[in-house]
C-alpha cells in the first residue's frame, strides 16, 4: 500500500458569507476515505468557524459547526488554530467550541482536538506538508 | 416518472434519486413509503437503523459514511448490528445510502 501523504486544509475564512469553509468541510469529509494523514489549520477569520455557540438561524443556513465535532470519527483529529489570528480578533481559544475524538488505544478515552499554535509553528508546519488545500 | 411522493395529505418533492428535496417534511408514513419504492419492508431493526442515523444527523449536521456508520453501530448495539454484512442485508442497495434515503436525510458526503 501507498504511503500517507500529509494532507493539511488551511481555513482562513469566517464560516458564514461565502461558500469556502463549508466547501472545505465537505472536500474534508470526502478526503477522509483515503485515510491520509490529515489536519486542520484554522486562521485569519478561519478561527471563526470554530467559535462556540453558533447560531444560524436567523442567517437560514444549517450551522455546520457541529459537523467538526464528528470528523473525529473520520480520524481528523488536529485541529491546529493559530494564536496570534485568535488574539487579533479579541479571542482566546476558551471562546472556541470543544472538539474531541476518542482514543483507541487508552480504551476511547476522550482527549482534544484542538492545538493552539504559533504563527511560527503554523509556518512551519505548513511546510512539512506534501500536500496543503487552502480555502 | 413523478418526483414527488404523496401519502394521505403529505407531498414531497425529491431529487432524482429519491432523496427528499426539503428534509423537514419527513414523517414515518412518508418513510414506510419511500422504503416501498426501494422494495423494504421496514422492520424493527431497520428502524433501528433509521432511527440512529436520524439521531446522528441531529447531533452532526451530516449524514455519516457506512465505516463510521458501522463503527457507531457496533460502539451503540454491539458487533452483531456495527457489522457491514449484517447492514446490507437490511439495506441491500448501500446501507448509509438507502437508509438515509428512507430516512429523509441527504446522501451521504463521501459516498462514492
Amino acid at each position: 500500500m501507498a504511503q500517507k501523504k500529509k494532507f493539511l486544509y488551511v481555513n482562513r475564512k469566517a464560516p458564514y458569507g461565502t461558500i469556502y469553509a463549508l466547501e472545505a468541510l465537505e472536500v474534508v469529509l470526502i478526503g477522509a476515505a483515503f485515510e491520509q494523514d490529515v489536519s486542520l489549520a484554522f486562521l485569519d477569520d478561519g478561527v471563526f468557524q470554530l467559535m462556540a455557540g453558533q447560531d444560524t438561524a436567523a442567517a437560514s443556513m444549517k450551522n455546520f459547526s457541529r459537523t467538526f465535532k464528528a470528523l473525529g470519527d473520520y480520524d481528523v483529529r488536529k485541529f491546529y488554530v493559530e494564536r496570534e489570528s485568535l488574539a487579533e480578533r479579541g479571542l482566546t481559544v476558551e471562546d472556541l467550541m470543544p472538539i474531541t475524538y476518542e482514543d483507541e488505544a487508552e480504551d476511547y478515552a476522550e482527549k482534544p482536538s484542538i492545538i493552539p499554535v504559533s504563527r511560527a509553528e503554523m509556518a512551519a508546519l505548513i511546510a512539512q506538508q506534501d500536500v496543503v488545500l487552502s480555502f | 416518472m413523478s418526483m414527488q411522493y404523496k401519502v394521505g395529505d403529505i407531498v414531497a418533492d425529491h431529487d432524482e434519486e429519491g432523496y427528499l428535496t426539503d428534509i423537514t417534511v419527513w414523517n414515518r408514513d412518508l418513510a414506510l413509503l419511500i422504503a416501498k419504492t426501494e422494495n423494504i419492508e421496514l422492520t424493527p431493526e431497520h428502524w433501528e437503523v433509521i432511527d440512529f442515523l436520524r439521531e446522528y444527523y441531529e447531533e452532526y449536521q451530516i449524514a455519516p459514511a457506512i465505516r463510521i456508520l458501522v463503527k457507531e453501530m457496533k460502539k451503540k448495539f454491539g458487533p452483531d448490528k456495527g457489522d457491514q454484512k449484517y447492514l446490507y442485508e437490511l439495506f441491500p442497495y448501500g446501507p448509509a445510502k438507502q437508509a438515509c434515503k428512507i430516512g429523509g436525510l441527504p446522501k451521504p458526503t463521501g459516498c462514492i
